[in-house]
Formats: structure tokens, sequence, C-alpha cells
């Protein structure tokens, strides 16, 4: 157990690294760098005119069904990794093999079902 | 517990290569799209092949001003970069460069560690793109979200072929497990994989989310200066990462002609070079996809694929044992 936590102290440890490199570079480039803000200097950019509108614009996000599809594979994909380990040790074998084919048939149908509904293509 | 020392060098290496690749990863992406291109600009600074371009571009960088618009999200704006970047670095850490414990983190679920870390990374983007209060960023970081959504999928279901084929997680299992007729067996995980691969870093010619000619880089629209330069280099470690990932699982890591215990990191570094040169050549021969054409590949063509290839892997590793 005391080996399963020092590696992820270490993976902390250069967590902490980035962020230096990340936090040191830019505080130095601040004493390079200039800081003469002006209000049109601040605006957002649109092409060079004023912006229209507000900035965060209500859109249609088209592609939510997507979302719904990912996290429901997704969630299925997560599975496969822990079987992925053992499928092919002593003692498994055939039918585990099936429970493969099981799994997919199932994304497959729903991919099929979901194609079918129209569901994947961008409109 | 292991010898601090170790611990400390090994760390060291890491953060030295990622300071160094993504620069040699960017350097090699201006002189092979000038030579490919026929481009003038990146052969012309410093006399000799243009060798001082990157540097200039570096100096240039290093001393624009800093300007986060007065509508913007402050504190999300300020700290998008840092979370486009540092995933990368983190990866890294499980990437391993020889047989023997050449690496500095042998976790047992590496691959699982790799894939969910790299996710990360896209994350800052949307970030950008939602904190810019900026109707090109918005909408280039809404369409970064879709893509990931679409291209995570058979990246994930890519990866784990490798892990059925190894019978293990650990990316040191999967180069010891690797043999040559991997090659035409996990080819087509091999393809998936690069493939989603590129589009979750957005590189043409997956870069709808970004378009410079049409949505102004999209999320990065707002940014200038050194975190501009952070996405940049952000963009150049994944290209790195990536590489080294699809080397890892299916080309074999470190394995090479002679030599494996010595050389390894060399023969993994020319791997990482010959995809990342792909990479580049990728970028300068295709056009730009459509957004429904983006989508449509994933869905309709790269997740049968990946399952074809998980069909594939499963029966022949039950079949010959």
């Amino acid at each position: 157990m005391g080996d399963y936590f020092d590696g992820y102290a270490i993976f902390a440890a250069l967590a902490v690294i980035g962020g230096a490199l990340v936090g040191g570079g830019l505080a130095a480039n601040r004493l390079l760098r200039p800081a003469l803000p002006t209000a049109e200097k601040l605006t957002t950019y649109e092409c060079g005119v004023d912006p229209v509108g507000d900035h965060w614009a209500q859109s249609y996000v088209r592609y939510y069904v997507f979302a719904y599809l990912y996290v429901v594979f997704a969630v299925d994909a997560v599975f496969l990794f822990p079987w992925a380990t053992v499928f092919s040790a002593p003692g498994f074998g055939g039918t585990t093999l099936g429970e493969m084919f099981v799994f997919l048939g199932f994304l497959a149908a729903g991919l099929l079902y979901a194609g079918r509904k129209g569901v994947l293509s961008w409109v | 517990m292991p010898d601090l020392l170790e611990i400390v060098l090994k760390l060291a290496a890491v953060a030295a290569a990622f300071g160094v690749l993504p620069l040699l990863v960017g350097q090699a992406e201006h002189k092979v799209m000038a030579h490919m291109q026929g481009r003038l600009g990146p052969m012309y600074a410093g006399g000799f092949h243009g060798w001082a371009q990157l540097v200039a571009d570096g100096v240039k960088f290093a001393q624009k001003e800093d300007v986060v618009p007065a509508a913007a999200d402050r504190t999300v704006f300020k700290l998008a970069p840092a979370v486009a970047i540092v995933p990368y670095l983190l990866v890294l850490l499980v990437i391993p460069v020889g047989p023997d414990g050449q690496v500095v983190l042998d976790l047992g679920l590496g691959l699982f560690f790799a894939l969910a870390v790299m996710g990360i990374g896209v994350i800052g983007a949307i970030m950008a793109g939602w904190s810019s209060a900026n109707k090109y960023s918005l909408l280039g970081g809404m369409r970064i979200a879709a893509q990931l959504m679409s291209y995570e999928l058979p990246m994930v279901f890519a990866a784990s072929s490798a892990a059925m084929a190894a019978g293990t997680l650990s990316l040191s299992g999967i180069v010891e497990a690797w043999h040559w007729y991997w090659l035409p067996w996990q080819a087509i995980g091999l393809v998936v994989f690069f493939v989603a691969g590129l589009a979750e870093l957005r590189r043409p010619p997956f870069d709808m989310p970004l378009a410079d000619s049409e949505i102004i880089l999209g999320p990065y629209t707002e940014y200038g200066g050194l975190r501009f330069a952070f996405f940049l280099l952000a963009e150049y470690a994944g290209i790195v990462v990536l590489s080294a990932l699809t080397a890892v699982l299916f080309l074999g890591g470190w394995r090479g002609p002679f030599l494996d215990a010595e050389l390894g990191w060399l023969w993994l570094l020319v791997k990482v070079f010959a995809l990342a040169f792909v990479v580049i050549w990728l970028r300068v021969s295709y056009p730009r996809m459509r957004e429904d054409q983006l989508q449509k590949l994933a869905w309709a063509w790269l997740v049968p694929l990946a399952l074809a290839q998980l069909a594939l892997t499963g029966v022949l590793r039950v079949a010959l044992g």
C-alpha cells in the first residue's frame, strides 16, 4: 500500500513542477512585457468593429445527442479495461470471449439505432 | 521507498524532455512545411536554413502585452493555458523509455492514466473558449467539446485493443509483450488511435474548432503574448505525447534492432519523430474537414472500425493462446 501512494506522490510532485514552470514563466514574463491597458484595447475582438450584443450569446448546442451517446458508450468502455487484462488468462477463454461479443453487439446495435434515427448527422 | 536521488533525476529528465521535444517538433514543423509548400519566410531568419525563426518567435511572444479583455472571466481566462499544457507533462511520467524500469512511474493502470490525463488538456481549451466572452471563442470551444466527445470513444477502444493483446494495462508491460506480428494484427487500431488522437489535438485536417481563417483560432482569439505561446506549446507537446503513446502501444516503444536496454530511448525517439513528421505531413497535405464531416468520420468510420479491431484482437488472442 505504501508503494501505491509513493507513486502518486511522484505524480503530485511533477504536477507542482509543471505549475511552477508555467507560473514562473509568466512571472518572469512580467518583467519583460509592457502593461498599458486602455479601454479600447480591453474590448472584445470582433473583426475590428464594436462587439454586437451580449458576449455569451445564446446558441443551440446541436450535438447534445452526441453527448448522451458518448456518456453511454464511455461508461461501457471503461469496463473493457479490467476485462482486457484477464480475458485470456487460464480459466477464462471461450465464455469470456462470448461475453465480449454480447458487449460489442449491444454497442453496435446502439450505434446502428442512433444512425437510423438520424442523430449522428450534424444538422 | 525507491532511491530519492533516482526519482529527482528522473523527474529532471522528464522536465527537460518536456522543455526540449515540443520545441524540436515546432522547429521541424517550420522547416518541413517550408520545404513542402515552397515557403520562403521560415527559411530566412538567421541565415542558415532559417535556424533563428523559432528564437525570434519566442522573443516576440515574451515581450508582448498580456491583455485580458474587460468582459472575460478573468480567473478562468488566466488559468486556461496552464490547464492546457501541464497534463501533457504528466503523461510523460508513464512513458517507458527502456526495459527494466526505465520509466519514472510504472503504474499498473498506466494506459488508463495516460488516456485520462490526456483528456484534461482538452478542458484547458474549452475553458479558454468559454471564459473569453467572445463569440468566435465560444463557437470554437463548443466545437472542441463536440470533437472530444466524438473522438475519445474510438481512441479508448483502440487503446484497449492494445491492452487486450498484451493482457496488461501497464505501458511497460505492453512493450514487453509486443511482437512484430502486432503490426498487421493491430494495424486498424494503430490508424484509429492515431487519427482520433490528431482530432483530439485539433491538428489539421481536424482543426475546425480553431480554423484561423474562419473563426480566428476559436478559443485562442483573445489570447496574446506568453499565454498564447503556452497554447501553441501545448499543441506541440500534445504531438509528442500522442506520438509517444502510439509508438508505445502499437510500434513496440523502445524495441529496436539492437541494444534495447542501452539505446531504448533512442529507438523510441526515432519512432516519436517519425510519427511527428507524419502529423506535419498530414497538415500540409489535407484541407480542413467540415464540422459535419468530422463527426461523420468519427461515428460512421472510426467507432465501427475500432469495434471490429476489438473483435479481431479478442478472437485471435483466445484462439492462439
